[in-house]
C-alpha cells in the first residue's frame, strides 16, 4: 500500500490504455507519455503496459507501507527518497515506511513512478487508467492507498543499460500526417502550418493542447468522425486543437493532422508558453 | 447497395473508410454491415472499429505496415457483399419526465419556439429515433429523426453543469446527457434511466442501428423508476421488428 501524504498538482494512475470500448464513447486514456511509461515499466523488469503513476508538474509526497521496487522516469522533478536524492531511471530499492517525495521541476512536466507487479487500483473495462465516470477518482487526492504488488522475488532481477532518450525533452519540433480533411486547407494555410512557430496555450490538459496564434481558414465543420489521440482539429475560429490521450472519440472540427506517437509523447512533456514547430511527414 | 468508399490512412495505426458525408438510414445500415465483416475479418488481432455517420475508423493494435495490401483486404472483403440477412430492429421506450423541474429549458424553449410545451412533448416523444453511433461521452447517442419543428440552435454559452439524464435539443439532434457534464443544449426533459453502467457487460445496451423512442411520464414514476434502477429491478422496455 502507498499512502498518498501529499497528491501533487495532478497524480493519476494510467496504464497503456482502455481498447475496446472506444465504440461506446469510452476515451483510451493512459500514460500521456507512454515512452516515459514504458521505460519505467521495462526498467524494473515489468511488463511495458504496467499501471503506473503519472505525476504532473509538481510531484506528490508518498510512503510506501510495504517493501517493492521502484523506478521514475520522465520528466526530472527532483525525486528524493527519505529526503535523499535519487536518480531516474534506474530501479530503487523501497523499505516499509521509505517516504518519496519530490522538488522543483527540471525539464518535461509529466513523469511516471513504476512499482514492481504494477499498482493494483481498480481495473474497470480491462484498464487501471483513470478517467472520470469511469474510474471511481479521476486523480489521486491526500490519504488515498494506493495498492501494489507484493515483493515476490527480492533483488532487482534485471540488468539492463538502455539509456533514456533525453532528446525528448529538448526536441521543439513534431512531426504529423495528412489528415482526413487535410486537402481541404488552401497553399496559405499549410504554409503558415508548417512554417509558423507555435506556442502552447494555457489550455493544455490530459484531453487536449491548444495552440497559439490562431490559423483563420474557411473550413466548414464535418459531420461528427472518429478522432485519436494526437489528431489535431482546426476549428472555424481558426484554433488548433491537438487531440491527447484523454480525447474524446468522435469530433465535429475538420481533422487536419495526425501526429505521431513519438510526438503525441514529446508534446505530453510541453507546457504552457513553450514554442513548437510542426513538420509534415510522409507515409 | 454498394456505395463508392474512400480508404485512407489515419496515422500510423488506423485506416479510414469514409462513405458520402450525408446522415442517412441507408448509409448507416451500409456501414454497420462492414463494420461486422471486418470485425470478423480481424478476430484473432485486437482491431477495434469505431463508426460514426458516414465513416468507419480500424484502429490496428501495431502501426500499419502494408498499408496498400490492408486496403486491399478491406475492398475485397466490401465488394464480396454482405449476407442479407433478416434483420431484427430492436426499439428501446426511454421514459421521460418533461416537467419544468426537470427540462429545465422547457418553458424558454416553449417561448422561442412559439409552441405550447404539450406540442413540444407530443413532437418530441412519438417520433422513432435511429441510434447511428455512441461518441462525445462514454454512452452518448447520437440519435437521428428529429422533428424539424423542434430544431433550434445550441445555446450561445454553454451551461457548465448539465445534469446526468438531461433530455436536450441542440440544432438539429436530440440526445440524453449520460452523466453530468458541461454542454449547450435546450433541456426539455430528463430519464432516470441509466445510459452507461461500468458495472454492467456491456457499459451500455444501445447499438448502432438500434432505434429509440421516448416515453412521457410523471414526477412520480421517475422517482419510482430511479428506486427500480438503485435495486437493479428495473427492466428497460423493448420491441422488436422486422425490416
Amino acid at each position: 500500500m502507498i499512502k498518498v501524504l501529499k497528491s501533487g498538482f495532478y497524480s493519476s494512475i494510467q496504464d497503456a490504455g482502455r481498447f475496446g470500448y472506444r465504440h461506446f464513447g469510452v476515451p483510451v486514456s493512459g500514460s500521456m507519455d507512454a515512452y516515459a511509461s514504458k521505460f519505467a515499466n521495462l526498467i524494473i523488469g515489468n511488463t511495458e503496459d504496467a499501471s503506473v503513476l503519472e505525476i504532473t508538474m509538481m510531484g506528490p509526497e508518498l510512503q510506501f507501507l510495504k517493501p517493492t521496487i521502484i523506478a521514475v522516469s520522465g520528466a526530472d522533478m527532483q525525486p528524493s527518497l527519505n529526503n535523499s536524492p535519487i536518480k531516474l531511471n534506474i530501479p530503487i530499492k523501497i523499505f516499509a515506511n521509505d517516504v518519496l517525495s519530490f522538488g522543483k521541476l527540471q525539464n518535461g512536466i509529466r513523469a511516471y513512478i513504476s512499482v514492481k507487479g504494477g499498482f493494483k487500483t481498480a481495473e474497470v473495462l480491462g484498464s487501471n487508467s483513470m478517467y472520470k465516470n469511469i474510474t471511481t477518482i479521476n486523480r489521486i487526492s491526500v490519504d488515498n492507498k494506493l495498492d501494489y504488488a507484493d515483493l515476490v522475488t527480492p533483488g532487482f532481477g534485471y540488468n539492463s543499460t538502455v539509456k533514456y532518450d533525453n532528446s525528448l525533452f529538448s526536441c521543439s519540433e513534431i512531426e504529423a500526417y495528412k489528415g482526413p480533411e487535410f486537402d481541404k486547407l488552401t497553399t496559405a494555410n499549410k504554409d503558415q502550418i508548417f512554417n509558423a512557430e507555435f506556442k502552447i496555450s494555457k489550455l493544455n490538459n490530459r484531453m487536449a493542447y491548444q495552440l497559439e496564434p490562431l490559423v483563420p481558414n474557411l473550413l466548414t465543420p464535418i459531420l461528427t468522425s472518429p478522432v485519436l489521440p494526437g489528431t489535431v482539429q482546426l476549428t472555424p475560429s481558426g484554433r488548433l486543437i491537438v487531440l491527447m490521450r484523454d480525447c474524446q472519440t468522435t469530433g465535429g472540427y475538420p481533422r487536419i493532422l495526425q501526429l505521431t506517437e513519438r510526438s503525441i509523447n514529446i508534446l505530453s512533456q510541453k507546457y504552457t508558453g513553450m514554442s513548437l514547430k510542426i513538420n509534415q511527414k510522409t507515409y | 447497395m454498394a456505395y463508392q468508399l474512400k480508404y485512407s490512412r489515419y496515422g500510423e495505426f488506423a485506416i479510414l473508410i469514409e462513405w458520402p458525408a450525408k446522415i442517412h438510414t441507408s448509409i448507416l445500415k451500409n456501414s454497420l454491415l462492414f463494420k461486422k465483416a471486418i470485425t470478423s475479418f480481424y478476430i484473432k488481432k485486437k482491431v477495434e472499429v469505431v463508426s460514426s455517420y458516414n465513416s468507419l475508423l480500424i484502429i490496428y493494435p501495431n502501426a500499419i505496415d502494408k498499408f496498400n495490401s490492408e486496403v486491399s483486404n478491406l475492398k475485397h472483403l466490401y465488394f464480396k457483399g454482405f449476407v442479407t440477412e433478416v434483420k431484427n430492429t430492436t426499439t428501446w421506450e426511454i421514459p421521460v419526465c418533461y416537467d419544468a423541474d426537470f427540462g429545465t429549458d422547457i418553458e424558454a424553449f416553449s417561448v422561442e419556439k412559439k409552441m405550447s410545451k404539450t406540442e413540444i412533448i407530443k413532437l418530441h416523444s412519438t417520433a422513432i429515433y435511429t441510434i447511428y453511433f455512441t461518441g462525445f461521452l462514454p454512452g452518448f447517442l447520437y440519435l437521428g429523426g428529429l422533428h424539424s419543428r423542434l430544431f433550434l440552435d445550441r445555446k450561445k454559452t454553454p451551461n457548465l453543469k448539465v445534469k446526468k439524464g438531461a433530455v436536450a435539443i441542440g440544432g438539429n439532434q436530440t440526445g440524453v446527457y449520460p452523466n453530468d457534464s458541461p454542454g449547450g443544449w435546450h433541456i426539455i426533459g430528463n430519464s432516470p434511466i441509466d445510459f452507461f453502467n461500468v458495472n454492467t457487460n456491456p457499459p451500455s445496451l444501445f447499438k448502432s442501428g438500434d432505434q429509440l423512442k421516448f416515453t412521457p411520464i410523471d414526477a412520480s414514476s421517475y422517482l419510482e423508476i430511479k428506486q427500480q434502477i438503485l435495486k437493479s429491478e428495473y427492466h428497460l422496455k423493448s420491441f422488436i421488428t422486422h425490416d
